[in-house]
Order: C-alpha cells, then structure tokens, then sequence
C-alpha cells in the first residue's frame, strides 16, 4: 500500500530541485514550506513580491519590525545580501523575466502547461489574484506544488483546465503527493512525463489517477521522501 | 518657504469630499497609514472609490466604511474575505451595492507607476490567456501576446512613512515602502503619515521618495 507524501514532504522534494545560487520565489501555502527544506550548502535568495530579495527567517522575539513582513504577511528577517524596494520594482524583477524559479500552488495543471491557481469558483466569495499570475507569465520556471487528486478523487493533472487560467503554457514541472512530473508540450496536446513515482504505487495506478497523457520516463525512479515533522 | 508638515488629523484629510478616488499603501501589516484611514473612515463620505491591494484588511480594521456605506468601488488585487461565509464588502457586491475591478499585482503596481510617470498605457504579458484579457486590446511582441493597459491615477494617496522632513522628503522602513512609493506619485494629494518627523533634513541619498510627491505630513504613531 503506496503511502502519498505530506505536505511537508512534497515542499522538500521541490526544495531538492532549487540550485544553487538561484534567486526563488515561493508562493504561499505549500511553498513557502520549501523554504525549510533546502539543502544547506546552497546559496538561495528567497523574493517576495511586496519588496525583498533575501527573504531570511522568521523573526523571533527582538528580531520582530511590524514594518518588515513577507507576502504571506509573516515578520521576517533578512539574509546576508537582502535588498528591500518597492512594489513596482518587485514585479518589474518578476516581469523582466529576472526569477529563476517560482514555486506555486494549483488547482489544476494541465498536460500543455496551462495553470490554475487562482479561481475555484467559490460561491458568494470574490476573486483573488495577488501576484500568481505575474509570476506565472514572468518566472524563468514556473513548479507548481498540489495534490495529485481533488478531495473527491478528481484529477487535478488534466487535459484542459476547467478552472480559470493564471497563465497559459508556463508549468515546466508538478510536484505532487505520488510523483514529479514533467510537463511535455512536445507531443500532440501536451502529456505529463513521470520522473519519479512513491513506493508501492503501481504505473497503472499513477496513470488512473491523471486525467492527461501519461508517460513515463526511461530513468523514472523511485520518490522517496525522510519523514519529516509537519511545519504550519 | 516649503512647509508640508501638518499639525493633526484633520488638517491633514482636510478637502477630501465625497466621490474622491483614493490609493491606499499597504501590504501585510507594513506600510499601513493606520491613523489616515481611521481618521477617514470618521467622515462619513460616500461614493468613494478605494484603490489598493487587499479589501479585506480594510474591512477588519476600519468596519465603519463598510458599515455605512462609504464605498461605492473599488480597484484591487483581492477582492476576498476570509472563511467561507462572505464579508462585507463580498455582500454588498452581491446586492449591487459596491463594484470592483480586480488586477494583477504586478499590473496594478505598473498601472500606478506609469500614471505617475506620464505613460498613459503599457503593454504586459501578465494576464494574457487567461480570463481577465477577454474583451481586451492585445498585440504579439517578440511571439509574445500582450495585454494593454491604462494607468490609475487618483485623487489622494495615504501613505506611512519612518521618517520625513519638512521638504516631505521620506525614508521607508523595512517594506513599508510596498505600493506607496507609487501611489505618492500618482495621485494629486499625497498625504504621509510617519514615525518621526526629523528637525533636520534628510541627507540626500536616503530619501527614498522625493518630496516633490508628497503635500502633507503628519507625525503619527503606528495604529493598526
């Protein structure tokens, strides 16, 4: 019996895949947990879109400024090197194509790269974009971090998204609680390709619970997670 | 001589009237002008039309604009309440009460740049494919689709600034300076409250944001 990953084991996965040097953006929920599990001889600088690039840790105690907060509204520190700057700036560096990789949360990707991550069709409630669809059109890579399935077992990896856009084409790769996949806009449509599938869970499973052509990669391998203590 | 600094509140909203665009800095709790939007929300004007990031927090912490119906629209890039169970402003959109505009953050920045800065449209990929470009002028550039948009100017920005002088010359802390450092210069009254109010002139190049935007200043401690 295939056990799915956590929530904080799926941000460590998209965390192993952030190299060195690289300048990152994490949105909030799942990915902002990526921040935890990077491997700790990488430089990464953190950009949070309301005017930082070095993101450091959250603040504790004395470190606290009600003036200093991420885009999750978090007090943070800054890290060695961190600049702060206005809203306008912050997304002319996302914009201008100058993130090397955003890691954001969805609805649905599918299989050509289209991404929805903003709009659930909620009733009686407004619309929220924030920032999502500025970085989705703007990062050099755009990883997406979601639940394999809905609640009630529907695909979220999908031929076409039945939900509102963010931006179309731009999911290079989809970290979910069964496998990484590639998105392949080389063949007809668009398919994902599985990289690595959890333990115990069969192809033939993988592929029943993925509503897009699937394929799976020559050296596709095993994703095995540590167990780790579930963040907040 | 130039004297922006104001003595109090009033002063400082005075000839705001009813039907006035307003930009709101802010993001998170920094950048907040806690002591400009409650002093506003006392003046019981309707028809206004907030331009700012998030309406939820302003319905959390000045309720009184909502419960009287003070706005009539408002231009943002989340126009969502928490929990499941609309809010205010959610309710009165439903009744045909209130309207909004909702825009990518990073449009909505660049929206109030250009107004500022006297470009009256721009084209972005931001938006392109999606929902939100239906309707809209677009044009290829470099194979890339592109959305065009105008820019937002307004009547009056409430910003909160760590320091001024009287030049209203100011210093941002941390990342107080958000969407403010544009709305300064996009709207005809700008109006900053800060921290302190420094007796000597700011050295040069720790002006974030010349004094050229900014026409009042109150000093003001921070209010949530």
């Amino acid at each position: 019996m295939a056990t799915p990953l956590t929530r904080d084991q799926m941000a460590w996965r998209a965390a192993q895949d952030l190299p060195d040097g690289a300048y990152v953006n994490l949105g909030l929920g799942m990915p902002v947990l990526a921040a935890n599990y990077a491997p700790g001889d990488r430089e990464i600088f953190y950009h949070s879109e309301n005017g930082i690039l070095g993101v450091g840790p959250v603040a504790q105690g004395a470190e606290i400024d009600p003036e200093l907060v991420d885009a999750g509204s978090q007090r943070v520190t800054l890290r060695d090197g961190a600049s702060v700057f206005d809203s306008a700036a912050s997304f002319a560096m996302i914009r201008g194509g100058h993130i090397d990789i955003t890691i954001l949360g969805g609805f649905q990707v599918a299989g050509n790269g289209d991404l929805a991550n903003w709009d659930a069709k909620v009733p009686n409630k407004g619309p929220l974009i924030g920032g999502a669809m500025d970085l989705a059109a703007g990062a050099k890579a755009v990883h997406v971090i979601m639940r394999h399935s809905t609640r009630d077992g529907g695909a979220r990896l999908v031929t076409t998204c039945s939900y509102p856009l963010t931006a179309p084409a731009c999911v290079k790769r989809v970290y979910t609680d069964l496998a990484v996949l590639d998105v392949d806009v080389g063949l007809a449509g668009g398919s994902f390709v599985a990289r690595e599938i959890i333990p115990g869970l069969s192809r033939e499973e993988l592929t029943a619970a993925t509503g897009a052509p699937l394929i799976f990669a020559p050296d596709c391998r095993e994703l095995v997670a540590p167990e780790l203590a579930e963040g907040t | 001589m130039i004297d922006k600094r104001v003595d109090d509140l009033q002063a400082a909203l005075a000839g705001i009237g009813p039907g006035a665009s307003i930009m709101i800095s802010g993001f998170g709790n920094a950048g907040i002008p806690g002591n400009l939007l409650h002093g506003l929300s006392g003046m019981g004007l309707s028809g206004l039309t907030m331009i700012l990031n998030a309406i939820r927090r302003l319905e959390e912490s000045n309720p009184v604009f909502f419960a009287e119906g003070q706005i009539a629209h408002v231009i943002t890039t989340a126009f969502r309440g928490p929990g499941q169970a609309p809010a205010a402003f959610e309710r009165q959109w439903q009744d045909g009460k209130l309207t909004f505009e909702i825009v990518p953050q990073g449009t909505f920045a660049e929206r109030i740049r250009a107004g500022g800065a006297g470009v009256p449209a721009f084209y972005t990929p931001t938006a392109a494919g999606t929902p939100l470009a239906e309707g809209r002028e677009q044009r290829d550039f470099n194979d890339q689709t592109c959305v065009l948009e105008t820019a937002l100017t307004a009547d009056v920005a409430l910003l909160r600034a760590e320091k001024a002088d009287r030049y209203g010359n100011l210093f941002f802390r941390g990342t107080q300076s958000n969407f403010g450092a544009a709305m300064a210069t996009a709207a005809r009254l700008t109006i900053v409250e800060v921290e302190e109010i420094s007796d000597q002139t700011l050295p040069p190049a720790q002006v974030h944001l010349p004094g050229i935007y900014v026409q009042r200043v109150l000093q003001a401690a921070r209010k949530d």
